[in-house]
């Protein structure tokens, strides 16, 4: 399996990420992430979907998609010609024996604190996938106790616009 | 049972429907006053102006508001189904018969839910299908109300494209886009759920809106690259063959391909979907391939080096073991979607397109380039294809239990009827072989469930297609089996006179799992015994059953009595006709390829495998 990231110009109607995730679901094949949103023109919303599939399914998937009436376009995004980010937030233990320590982190980490109580911290990351999972990792041993994360946001790298032409 | 009544407000005088021009071209309701209506009138107004003509259905709570205005219609004459499923057939009976969008109509919860079945099936024949529900009040969505069912997220992976409609206001839009969306590209069906509240409600008419459809751009003109490049195998191949699918059928393109075919003399075989598309009685059609295709069409496939497929989508059915199927053939691939092309088979050449626009771009560009080709009479490859048409031709090993041959009784059914008439089978062995046995003239004459297998399509899709081809002598080939599953509508063609000719091959059993368990399970016949039949105690008696509802029923037990009983039915026309044809159940369809295995395996009859060790240019391994 390798790892593809799609993103898709969608209609903002309901039921249209039902019946795009649903069509991914019915080949069987795992959502490894999704973030979804509105975008500068207005009624149109931007999929960003992670998907874990062979090429040959995954042009045969991305032909379905297009036949969905909702679907106005799809690109897949390569590592070398986009900017890919991760965005999480970790509560971590953090009383005040190791709290010094787990700043120390975050700052290495260019993250940010978003919240304190007595006995644990919120920590703010965004980067690429692998900072913040070698974040994770170093946050881990002062012990997690709940992590959430959006879907990877992509966007191609230069001037031109997904949206480009896409306009009603 | 419905919300509580929208809010009062002047309601405008219900004015009579006006007529529309053909086509619903017109463009009525000026934007300077529109007229104000219901959302139910609104409903039954555009279906008008879109020129539709007959609609299949049943009422029910929350599509009633609907009905209402339905009955001042003129010009929509409505069928009074007598069950959901059998209106969802009949309309895509009508649509496969006429070419028009089939339409249906039923209520929310199970009416809507009964249509699942007739939706899935238009899905896979791609059938345009404009199937309007109603759906409980926009408040009670989602609280399990009364006859409440998500069929919008029940049909999702079964339609091209579905709506469910809260606001009045948006109904002429959402029908008109239905119908563009059902009909446009590769057709398909398209479902409308209307809330009762917003039937309930007024609006607006505007007629002349534009459609909102940006992500819906079908392409119909096949790009010229492609077609220099498809003209170039076509030119250089020497064992060619086309492979026609109902995309032919669909798109209207009989006439493209009768023209492609001859001037360039290349042979010419018709999947399930696609028989009629090119004349039987022409000297370059080899018939059907596949499972139960004949030998000479699956052994052309086989051993082609060239396969332009128009409109066919590389079905199992057809391919058998997919590895195998005509592993020497480069592939043209022709189709309207996208999603076919490469989906089983790679295509060395893929074309998006209409077929229509396809091959007549391809003649055109053969004539201009590739003149020489034209020429090309192919001696050693006809001279192959001939040797397998005149070794083996589709025949049939007569009976010796004195009952009707199956095969005997279609063949008599479309002599004595004709290539005008309309043939419309169910699922199983009499369905293939009415594909096999009647001789198919023309597009349109041949209506089956093609992808799905839908038992039970036989009887409403018949009864839609009469409805639509008044003037066409129209038979249901039926299973016994089949029958038994929507026969409830001989009731709606004998009240709304909808003269049907009902063949049912009564082989007392479901004939094709039977064959199956005769080959591949010992002869053990788990449950596939129904008692119709022979010697059998005759639950339910087909011709009494025949006679309870008002029909014409006769039984025929001999092949001596066939021709007066089709005969005679043909000769009724002012009430269906049900002839319980009594064959043995041991009979078999041949040629079968078996399901899995590659088509070189093919058997002419039980244990009979034609040798092609030879024969093949290039020489084929033991």
């Amino acid at each position: 399996m390798s790892r593809h990231t799609l993103s898709v110009l969608v209609e903002d109607k309901p039921g249209v990420l039902t019946r795009f995730t649903g069509l991914i679901a019915r080949r069987g094949f795992n959502i490894h992430s999704l973030a979804v949103g509105t975008t500068e023109l207005e009624g149109l919303s931007r999929i960003t979907v992670v998907v874990d599939v062979e090429d040959t399914p995954l042009e045969q998937v991305t032909k379905q998609l297009n036949k969905l009436i909702n679907v106005i376009k799809i690109v897949e995004l390569e590592p070398e010609t986009s900017v890919r980010r991760a965005h999480m937030i970790f509560k971590v233990r953090a009383d005040a024996a190791v709290r010094v320590q787990v700043q120390a982190v975050v700052e290495m980490f260019d993250a940010r604190i978003v919240d304190v109580a007595v006995d644990a911290v919120s920590v703010e990351a965004t980067g690429e996938q692998d900072k913040v999972d070698a974040l994770h990792r170093v946050l881990e041993p002062f012990g997690i106790k709940e992590i959430v994360q959006s879907g990877t946001l992509a966007i191609g790298r230069g001037s031109k616009s997904m949206t480009d032409r896409a306009g009603r | 049972m419905a919300g509580p009544a929208p809010a009062q407000t002047p309601r405008a005088t219900p004015t009579p429907s006006p007529v529309p021009a053909p086509g619903g071209a017109a463009v009525r309701g000026s934007r300077s006053q529109p007229e104000v209506m219901t959302g139910a009138q609104a409903i039954i107004r555009t279906l008008e102006q879109l020129g539709v003509d007959t609609v299949f259905g049943l009422p029910g709570g929350t599509i009633l508001p609907t009905y209402d205005p339905l009955l001042d219609s003129e010009q929509i004459n409505h069928v009074l189904v007598r069950h959901e499923q059998g209106a969802g057939h009949a309309a895509t009976g009508y649509a496969a018969a006429t070419g028009r969008v089939g339409v249906c109509m039923a209520t929310s919860g199970p009416g809507a839910t009964n249509l699942v079945t007739p939706i899935a099936d238009a899905h896979m024949d791609s059938v345009p299908l404009l199937a309007i529900t109603g759906q409980q009040s926009s408040k009670l969505l989602g609280t399990d109300a009364f006859q409440e069912a998500d069929i919008v997220g029940m049909t999702m992976p079964v339609t091209k494209h579905s709506f469910l409609v809260t606001n009045a206001q948006d109904i002429p839009q959402v029908i008109r886009s239905a119908h563009h969306i059902a009909s446009t590209g590769r057709p398909g069906p398209v479902l409308v759920d209307v809330t009762k509240d917003a039937q309930q409600a007024e609006l607006e008419f505007r007629w002349d809106d534009e459609l909102d459809l940006p992500g819906y751009r079908p392409v119909n003109r096949p790009h010229a690259k492609q077609i220099r490049e498809a003209a170039v195998l076509m030119a250089e191949a020497e064992r060619p063959v086309f492979y026609v699918g109902g995309g032919v059928i669909r798109s209207g393109a009989h006439k493209e391909l009768l023209a492609l075919a001859e001037a360039t003399n290349i042979p010419v075989t018709t999947t399930l979907m696609a028989r009629g598309a090119f004349p039987d009685s022409h000297p370059q059609h080899l018939g059907m391939p596949g499972m139960h295709g004949t030998v000479p069409a699956v052994a052309a496939i086989q051993k082609s080096d060239l396969l332009i497929a128009i409109g066919s989508r590389f079905d199992d059915r057809v391919t058998g073991e997919l590895e195998s199927f005509a592993p020497g053939a480069r592939v043209i691939h022709a189709d309207i979607d996208p999603a076919e092309i490469g989906k089983n088979r790679i295509a060395d050449v893929p074309i998006v397109g209409d077929a229509a626009e396809v091959l007549d771009a391809l003649l055109t560009e053969l004539r201009t380039n590739h003149s020489a080709a034209l020429a090309a009479e192919r001696p050693s490859w006809w001279g192959l294809v001939n040797g397998w048409k005149q070794s083996f031709p589709l025949g049939f090993e007569k009976n010796d239990d004195g009952l009707c041959d199956p095969q005997y009784v279609i063949q008599r059914i479309s002599a004595l009827t004709g290539p005008e008439g309309v043939y419309a089978a169910g699922v199983g062995q009499h369905q293939m072989w009415a594909a096999q046995f009647v001789e198919y003239e023309r597009p349109k004459a041949w209506l089956n469930s093609g992808g799905l297998g839908t038992m039970g399509y036989s009887v409403p899709a018949a009864m839609g297609a009469k409805v639509g081809e008044p003037d066409r002598q129209v038979w249901a080939i039926d299973g016994d089996g089949c029958f038994q599953m929507t026969n409830q509508e001989l009731a709606t063609c004998v009240i709304n006179k909808i003269p049907i000719k009902v063949a049912i091959i009564n082989n007392s059993s479901l004939g094709m799992v039977r064959q199956w368990q005769t080959l591949f399970y010992d002869g053990r016949y788990s449950h596939s015994d129904l008692n119709t039949g022979h010697e059998s105690v005759r639950v339910p008696d087909f011709v009494k059953l025949a006679e309870a509802y008002g029909c014409e029923g006769i039984r025929v037990t001999r092949n001596e009595e066939v021709d007066e009983a089709v005969q005679r039915a043909l000769d009724i026309n002012d009430r269906p006709v049900v002839i319980d044809f009594v064959v043995p159940a041991d009979a078999m369809v041949w040629p079968m390829v078996a399901a899995g295995v590659s088509n070189d395996h093919i058997q002419y009859a039980r244990d009979i495998r034609p040798d092609f060790s030879g024969e093949s240019e290039e020489g084929e391994e033991a």
